[in-house]
């Protein structure tokens, strides 16, 4: 890289108002990522077009490079990781699908790349809208999943990842999933953080060289393992079961980069799961991703009215946050769980699977309910919470379960 | 919590102009949320973006159903969507339109109407009907809710593919100054 412009001189923080799009790209130049790989679709995303800006005017010292689809984003990507580089990409949709093949490969690799999903519905019916379909899609395959609810946090979570990704006891991809058009393209006030207290917060990448290539130590990368007979069989268990492990290490390190970024940078998010007035909540709903202000409003007007309702909000997706969650939710009567994607082999959304299977360790069975909205760029409204917020009372006074109930299908 | 719902066509900067108002009324110190509505925006395709401000923080990220304001940048989209959708009692309607206002059917919720032929400033400014800006200035003017000053300086942070600085802030001025504001007064609802 020839000529590379010194970068320009951002010394303090400082706000500015930016969609969730550009707040990904800033975190990517605060975090010092060493290159960038992309395919250069046209219309190409706002989120890229930013990155390129960034590294023509010299905010971020990265090689972007153009290659010819998805699938050789992530195998660059790959190569600059085991070389230690800082890596990053973003995709969605059609894009991930793409990508399937090395994006299956990268956890079990034990590369800290970092990938946005700007969530958006699969395919078919054709549609270009967001949905948490593509990410919920991939969501067994190993990657750490992280689901932001607004634009601070967007900017916050994708520096946060590379700490979490790189910590020496997780060593996992990590996808920071930010809800296409209202969080992509929704524009908010936004405090960027200064970048020294990003880089104390934030050292350069500390290479795990068991995990990565050194000239000095030659290694095969990715060699067959497995097979019947021979050390084959427990090898490839060895490999997995590490992986699970560090998972569950993910929980904790998620955690403690939570408090360090409220240490150093002095913001606070949440870092597994968000109660939102859960003290003396009869009743409950779980959410995840934007439609979480919407719905945190409507629990705040329905407590004016007297229903003793609360929230959380699931911020790590995977690995689950099992002991959470159920902290979390523990005393309510019900629970009604928003999605913004399908489970099509349970016939109801895949977090309200995960929150059934994870009061299985509750020591209570409170009813449950399922609310599937936001599909395809669809709106979820106050109102649309309401409804939710009503039923779920009424579950709790009737101690049922089951049921699916589709917020959008009496829109007009 | 104030509402702001605007009506353009691709090509004319609606979203952009959504952009623009909420930084300048970050920087006057509001909380404020931009968000676009969404599809295949082609140029001159119907194109709607939101807008909400408050004195504390927005959780909502949302499309807005009830607006407070209606501001339209193009003169003949309102033929094509029903502009007032949801508009609030005693509500704002900003229009650029070449007619005056006794030839418009001013709905009866709408209080306080503002008019601006932007569309024959925007072709000596930037020789293309490209209103967002001038729109932008008569919004100030006709609301008072946010400043010219605040409004010049989100401008200047901006970046237009097509025109420059000085010409938008020009349009800022002109669309400021050039801005006709009428108020009803209308029957109380029973």
């Amino acid at each position: 890289m020839n000529a590379v412009p010194q970068p320009q001189a951002q010394t303090e923080s400082r706000v500015l108002v930016c969609d969730g799009n550009e707040a990904a790209a800033w975190a990517v130049a605060l975090a010092r990522v060493d290159m960038v790989a992309v395919y250069p679709i046209t219309p190409q995303s706002s989120l890229v077009e930013y990155l390129a800006k960034f590294v023509a005017d010299g905010r971020l010292n990265a090689e972007i490079v153009d290659v010819e689809g998805e699938h050789s984003v992530l195998s660059v990507l790959q190569g600059a990781a085991l070389a230690g580089a800082r890596t990053y990409t973003g995709t969605c949709g059609p894009g991930l699908a793409f990508m399937f093949e090395p994006y299956l490969r990268t956890p079990g690799l034990r590369l800290p790349i970092v990938m946005s999903i700007v969530t958006r519905d699969t395919l078919t019916p054709q549609s270009v809208w967001g949905g948490h379909q593509d990410a919920m899609s991939v969501r067994e395959t190993g990657w750490i999943q992280l689901y932001c609810e607004s634009v601070q946090e967007v900017l916050d979570t994708t520096i946060m990842a590379y700490r979490i990704a790189e910590h020496r006891n997780v060593m996992l991809p990590v996808n920071v999933c930010h809800d296409g058009n209202y969080l992509s393209f929704g524009a908010a006030r936004v405090e960027l953080p200064a970048p020294a207290e990003v880089d104390r917060f934030l050292p350069p990448p500390a290479v795990h060289w068991h995990a990565a290539l050194d000239p000095e130590r030659p290694m095969a990368v990715d060699p067959l393992t497995g097979g019947a007979g021979g050390p084959g069989p427990a090898m490839f268990v060895r490999y997995r079961k590490g992986h699970c492990a560090a998972m569950q290490n993910a929980l904790s390190v998620i955690e403690s980069v939570h408090a360090d970024w409220h240490r150093i940078i002095g913001r606070r998010h949440p870092a597994l799961v968000e109660p939102y007035r859960m003290e003396g909540a009869d009743f409950a709903l779980v959410t995840i991703g934007s439609m979480s202000g919407a719905a945190k409003d409507a629990v705040d007007a329905a407590r004016e009215r007297g229903l003793a309702v609360g929230l959380v909000r699931v911020k790590t997706y995977r690995p689950f946050p099992v002991q959470a969650l159920v902290r979390a939710l523990d005393g309510v009567r019900a629970i009604g769980v928003v999605d913004r994607s399908v489970s099509f082999g349970w016939n109801c959304g895949p977090l309200y699977q995960d929150v059934l299977t994870a009061l299985q360790s509750a020591a209570a069975r409170p009813a449950t309910l399922s609310f599937i909205g936001g599909l395809a760029g669809a709106d979820l409204t106050i109102g649309h919470f309401e409804r939710a917020i009503a039923l779920t009372r009424a579950q709790a006074r009737e101690g049922r379960s089951g049921g699916v109930i589709w917020l959008n299908e009496e829109d007009r | 919590m104030y509402e702001l719902r605007i009506h353009g066509r691709g090509g004319q900067g609606a979203v952009l102009a959504g952009s623009i108002l909420a930084a300048a009324l970050v920087h006057e110190g509001h909380f404020v949320v931009a968000v676009p509505s969404f599809g295949f925006e082609r140029r001159g395709a119907p194109v709607t973006s939101f807008l909400r401000m408050d004195s504390r923080e927005i959780r909502q990220m949302t499309n807005i159903y009830r607006p407070d304001c209606v501001l339209c940048i193009d003169p003949t989209v309102g033929r094509a969507v029903n502009i007032f959708d949801g508009l609030r009692e005693r509500g704002t309607w900003i229009q650029t339109t070449a007619k005056p206002v006794t030839e418009l059917q001013v709905p009866e919720l709408v209080a306080t109407v503002g008019l601006l032929d932007a569309v024959p400033i925007a072709r000596e400014l930037f020789g293309r009907p490209i209103t967002n800006t001038l729109m932008l200035g008569a919004f100030a003017r006709t609301t008072g809710l946010v400043s010219l000053a605040a409004l010049r300086e989100a401008v200047r942070e901006s970046e237009f593919r097509d025109a420059g600085l000085q010409q938008n802030l020009l349009a800022l001025e002109r669309g400021f100054a050039a801005t006709v504001v009428h108020h009803f007064e209308r029957r109380v609802a029973a």
